[in-house]
């Protein structure tokens, strides 16, 4: 007899207990810490953070955890509780030119004031499996070298001296907070890059690689790509003055961008600009390349048609919570808008079939 | 119906009150309104977009600690998203619950109307998937925008009558357009069409929450909605051409349920509490049970 969805109450808890017991696998392997992820799984604890707009290593790695290692859910279990937070105060932009860089390369000067720091980068690693981590070593000390406390200035600064790139003046505007607006376009910039930190990172990443196969070429190079922590200040109205609450992990990226000038511009260098949580350099390169090609307007270039060049395209398809959401539901039940579907589907068939036997 | 006492580590209904108030603000412009798409600062809710964020978000401003519940999804109170959002009302606001349509002062529903006529003071919430009814004509918000800001629908009516040209009928059968109080076009959420008639003249208030969309609308009681047509090929509530095997109703939009693998199958109620309702008054069915009648 009729069955259907019924039952619905107690089908959910025993599949929610059978994900638990999924969750935790073999009882007879050791579990899992949240500080073992948090350690030593920092760049999926990094991209959750970036991905969920929030920056707690610890709830992202218990997120991890939750997940089953399933990031875009991550993501949405750290975007969930994010969205029951108070938000207290908005802090003092950052000066990534004061940070303590771990990492800090250019692409377009072989040498440069602050020097190349290579860092921890898989950049020039043979990618050969190790097998001598599957009997889980112990790793012998890095080298180490006392740092010197010589500023680390910005290319960018450097090549503005000149001139030769487009000047990024400051503005002391507050920027709109996507979380707590509705996104309107056309967007403003800073609304632009602030949806795109907080993109999937996969789908940035195909944007950015678009524009270098040529839908909405934009000749970048990586003027400087920084990875280190930054002081976050606050201004305490009890106290009158800015307050370090703590640091951050931050990975930047300018690029200098070819710019042959336009009807409105002279020949110049511009830039494009990515800024990500943590070390997650790969996402920090593709937000510059895309942020650069969404500026064609401003800059007065052509729009192409490229994908990467259309702010709305990107802009509402970046977000991987929601598109996964969207995705996801259509394993819902649609049954009551089936059934109208073949109601419809049936009538058109018996109209039409009745008109072919007519004309036989 | 009150399965659960409230979470205390939470707000009353989940979100604090200045996203409440936000809300509200938004709901109160839809209702100014009728039918124009207010955007809202939607937030992430611990289920996924898709399953109703917009719904719960609509629903959680609007909760007061005297109202009883009810949530529907294909029309009915147990199917399993229905009652996970039951369930996380109950756990969050406390809220008193119920599947009976004319006890509910709030009801939020995914994809159907009650069949029994709602009544003045009850609030119906609807689930909204793609709140702009223009989008698969344009799929640029900000075109779809300064169209609705024109009046300019001629779009849609050149794709019903490219449907009537090639079809001989309008090939809608769900989330089927509507102008509101003569104004603006509105998605009335995918409702098979068989509900499009109930949208109107409603005494009762009704809210459509988008949350992946960012979007509120609203149609205050009594507002005239007409489902779009032409004179010559007017609009028709379609259903199965069948009656309820279970209560033997035969107004009511029915589910067609595969009861085997020889073409065998039944219809019936889709709205399960008016089903049920109509059995425990003795209504019978071709296949209904013979006396106990609890079968759906």
């Amino acid at each position: 007899m009729y069955v259907a969805v019924k039952g619905g109450e107690r089908a959910i808890d025993n599949a929610h207990a059978w994900l638990a017991e999924e969750r935790r696998g073999d009882p007879s392997v050791p579990e899992l810490s949240v500080a073992q992820i948090r350690e030593q799984m920092r760049l999926a604890v990094n991209r959750v953070m970036a991905e969920g707009s929030l920056f707690d290593p610890d709830l992202a790695a218990l997120a991890i955890k939750q997940s089953r290692g399933d990031l875009i859910e991550a993501v949405f279990l750290l975007r969930a509780y994010r969205t029951t937070l108070p938000r207290l105060a908005s802090s003092h932009p950052v000066d990534t030119g004061a940070m303590a860089v771990d990492r800090r390369i250019s692409a377009t000067f072989k040498d440069l004031p602050g020097g190349q720091v290579l860092g921890p980068t898989f950049d020039y690693t043979h990618r050969l499996l190790d097998f001598k981590l599957a009997a889980e070593g112990t790793v012998p000390p890095a080298p180490q070298t006392a740092t010197t406390a010589a500023p680390v200035p910005h290319v960018m600064d450097i090549l503005n001296r000149d001139g030769l790139i487009e000047a990024a003046t400051p503005d002391n505007t507050l920027p709109p907070d996507l979380t707590r607006e509705p996104m309107e376009l056309p967007a403003a910039r800073a609304l632009r890059l602030q949806a795109i930190t907080r993109g999937d990172e996969g789908f940035i990443l195909s944007m950015a690689y678009s524009t270098q196969r040529g839908y909405g070429r934009t000749h970048a190079f990586v003027g400087e790509l920084r990875i280190g922590h930054v002081a976050v200040e606050v201004d305490i109205p009890e106290l009158g003055f800015a307050v370090e609450i703590g640091e951050i992990e931050l990975s930047e990226c300018e690029t200098v961008n070819q710019f042959s000038g336009s009807r409105t511009q002279p020949a110049q260098f511009t830039r494009g600009y990515g800024l990500v949580f943590g070390q997650s350099e790969r996402k920090a390169i593709a937000m510059s390349l895309v942020d650069r090609a969404l500026r064609w307007q401003e800059l007065g270039e052509d729009f192409t048609g490229a994908p990467a060049q259309d702010e709305e395209f990107v802009l509402m398809h970046a977000d991987n919570v929601q598109a996964t959401g969207f995705l996801e539901h259509i394993k819902l039940p649609h049954y009551v808008d089936f059934q109208a579907e073949l109601e419809l589907v049936r009538r058109l068939r018996a109209d039409a079939i009745a008109l072919q036997e007519a004309a036989e | 119906m009150n399965d659960a006492t409230p979470e205390p580590a939470y707000n009353f209904a989940y979100l604090d009150e200045q996203t409440k108030r936000m809300i509200r603000r938004a709901i109160l412009k839809g209702i100014a309104v009728p039918g124009y798409q207010v955007p809202f600062a939607s937030r992430e809710m611990p289920m996924p977009y898709g399953w109703g964020t917009g719904g719960v978000q609509v629903t959680a401003a609007c909760l007061v600690p005297e109202d009883r519940l009810k949530v529907i999804d294909q029309g009915a109170d147990d199917t399993t998203n229905a009652v996970s959002i039951r369930r996380f009302f109950a756990r969050t606001a406390g809220v008193a619950t119920t599947t009976r349509t004319a006890d509910a002062t709030l009801i939020q529903t995914r994809h159907r109307i009650p069949e029994t006529p709602l009544h003045a003071g009850q609030i119906l919430v609807y689930q909204v998937p793609i709140p702009e009814p223009l989008r698969f004509l344009e799929p640029r918000e900000t075109e779809t925008r300064k169209m609705h800001e024109l009046e300019e629908y001629g779009l849609m009516h050149v794709k019903l009558y490219e449907d009537i040209a090639r079809h001989g009928q309008i090939a809608t059968s769900y989330a089927y357009p509507v102008k509101v109080s003569g104004r603006y076009v509105m998605d009335p959420s995918p409702i098979p069409k068989f509900d499009n008639p109930k949208l109107s003249d409603s005494p009762a208030i009704q809210l459509f929450g988008a949350g992946r969309e960012q979007r509120i609308y609203a149609l205050p009681p009594y507002t005239k909605v007409v489902s779009l047509d032409f004179d010559d090929h007017p609009f028709t509530a379609s259903k199965a051409a069948h009656v309820c095997d279970l209560c033997g109703a035969r107004a009511s939009y029915l589910d067609e349920v595969i009861t085997d693998d020889l073409g065998g199958r039944m219809f019936v109620c889709s709205d399960t509490d008016f089903c049920t309702d109509r059995q425990a008054h003795g209504k019978r069915g071709r296949l209904s049970a013979p006396i106990s009648g609890g079968a759906a």
